[in-house]
């Protein structure tokens, strides 16, 4: 019994050996191609249909992975490897299977109007150094850019030219110059953009979006309309267009001291024109009236009636009669009927 | 100095209106003389046209102040009546307030009129008329708007206020800095 035992288990731990060393080791008829850079193996062997049955299947796929997961892992061994903080890594190579494209190739930018003009011009792209040497400080520096070579707004001393206005702050009239280059440079660079992703672009003195405002429609009328060399002086207007003053910002006021009788007409109109706004009847007005009519009226009936009768509860005439046409309504629909309080 | 813009007259008549309604024709169309109204910092002022050619001659930043100082636009272009204008505007008032000689004084300190001092109302006052308020012996104290109708004033307690102030000859001893 025990000498059987014992020979099982060696028997067993032989067939283990076996096993863990068929784990190793795994032949296939043709040899697997290996990019370790992409660990990536490719299996080129054929496969038994008969292997492939229904009952078989998952068996047969599960030990196929297992094998070339294997004989991929042992081409990693190969690599060179190294220690990084306690863990052996293996360096892997560069890929050598080329991956398609995950998005599609970018188009050619269409050329900017510079691009162009310089192909039409066969201007060539002249390579220039990138410091230049700078005589003044005696150090190399930038062609262009932060602390460049000849920066002339940085200069203590300008001469003001022959022709120019005495008084004028060239130094001012520097910046501003170099303000307007920097501006025009990225307006013209915003073109290019909005030329080459084919974005519209609104014209002069309209707002990017869709909607305009019939302001902002007639102010962009207005800009084009002095877009002209001689700034709109020979324009012509529309049949019904009136030509526009004071487009400007600055407001103009009537003179101080001007005509003081048209002054006054106009002051006269406008007083004319606010009297005629308001309603002719008001309705406010012609309910309290006639509530104080009714109250008169009720006063003067106690004052009989307490001779008469005694004296009686105060009536009180408040109540609310419909707002009597004591002259034409607002509209001019006519009177409205008056209605009379009755009887209490 | 400049003259009042369109919308500057049409919100200043408005005003002025709503005190002496359609009398302001007497004021810009006067038979002793022609007075115009300017703008100068803000503020009104009314003047005749022999002062306003006067005071040409006078730079903006010395020029404190023209004739009579109706009263000033605010920031948002509201037109406020100033105490000054009182003299002008009290002779064309159409509604009329007089108080009670004990309740004079609480005006002129800048109290509003409660019917407790209400002396007499024009009748037919409508709710949140512009009045010029006026002491028993007929002397104008100031500008005022009606918080009842004549009607109701006769109805409600003592103690409710009837004319809310405005203005009051007490302001040219109270903001005498700010009147110009």
């Amino acid at each position: 019994m025990a000498s059987c035992s014992v020979e099982d288990v060696l028997a067993k731990a032989e067939r283990d050996e076996a096993e863990k060393l068929k784990g190793i080791t795994v032949s296939k008829e043709l040899d697997l191609e290996f990019d370790p850079g992409n660990l990536l193996a490719f299996d080129k062997n054929r496969i038994d249909t008969r292997e492939f049955k229904d009952s078989k299947r998952e068996d047969f796929l599960r030990s196929l992975a297992r094998d070339n997961t294997q004989l991929l892992i042992n081409e990693i061994w190969k690599l060179p490897t190294e220690r990084v903080e306690e863990v052996i890594v293996a360096k892997l190579p560069d890929p050598t299977t080329l991956l398609p494209r995950e998005k599609p190739a970018p188009k050619p930018k269409p050329p900017t109007k510079w691009e162009q003009f310089a192909k039409l011009k066969g201007i060539q792209k002249k390579k220039k150094t990138n410091l230049v040497w700078d005589e003044v400080h005696k150090e190399w520096k930038r062609r262009w850019g932060y602390k460049r070579a000849k920066d002339d707004t940085k200069e203590w001393l300008i001469e003001v030219p022959v022709n120019a206005d005495p008084n004028e702050d060239q130094f001012a009239k520097r910046n501003k110059a170099k303000k307007e280059r920097v501006a025009r440079n990225e307006y013209n660079r915003l073109k290019n953009i909005a030329r080459a992703q084919k974005i519209k672009v609104p014209g002069m003195g309209l707002a990017p979006t869709p909607q305009q405002s019939k302001a902002e429609l007639a102010q962009a009328v207005n800009i084009a309309k002095i877009s002209t060399a001689s700034v709109g002086k020979f324009q012509d207007n529309l049949p019904k267009e009136k030509t526009p003053k004071n487009t400007g910002k600055k407001r103009k006021f009537q003179p101080l001291i001007g005509d003081f009788s048209s002054e006054k007409q106009k002051q006269l109109d406008l007083l004319k024109v606010m009297d005629s706004k308001k309603p002719r009847l008001d309705i406010t007005k012609a309910v309290n009236k006639q509530m104080r009519e009714e109250d008169m009226e009720s006063r003067k009936k106690n004052k009989k009636d307490f001779g008469k009768k005694g004296q009686r509860g105060k009536m009180s005439g408040k109540g609310k009669g419909k707002a009597g046409g004591k002259g034409k309504g607002p509209k001019g629909k006519g009177r409205k009927p008056q209605m009379k309080q009755g009887k209490r | 100095m400049r003259p009042l813009t369109d919308e500057e007259t049409k919100t200043m008549f408005e005003k002025l209106s709503k005190y002496i309604g359609e009398n302001i024709r007497l004021l810009i169309d006067r038979p002793d003389g022609t007075y115009c109204f300017r703008l100068h910092n803000d503020r009104v002022y009314y003047m005749s046209e022999r002062i306003l050619k006067l005071a040409t001659n006078i730079s903006r930043d010395k020029l404190v102040s023209v004739g009579t100082c109706f009263g000033k636009f605010t920031k948002t272009q509201k037109f406020r009546l100033h105490i000054t204008a009182l003299d002008f505007l009290a002779p064309y008032a159409k509604f009329k307030v007089w108080v009670k000689p004990g309740s004079e004084q609480s005006f002129l300190y800048g109290n509003h009129i409660m019917k407790s001092g209400l002396g007499r109302i024009t009748e037919n006052t409508a709710q949140y008329q512009g009045v010029v308020v006026y002491s028993m012996a007929d002397v104008p104290l100031g500008f005022g708007v009606a918080a009842k109708t004549t009607q109701e004033c006769r109805m409600v307690d003592p103690m409710s206020i009837v004319v809310f102030h405005q203005a009051d000859i007490g302001e040219y001893i109270r903001s005498e800095d700010t009147l110009t």
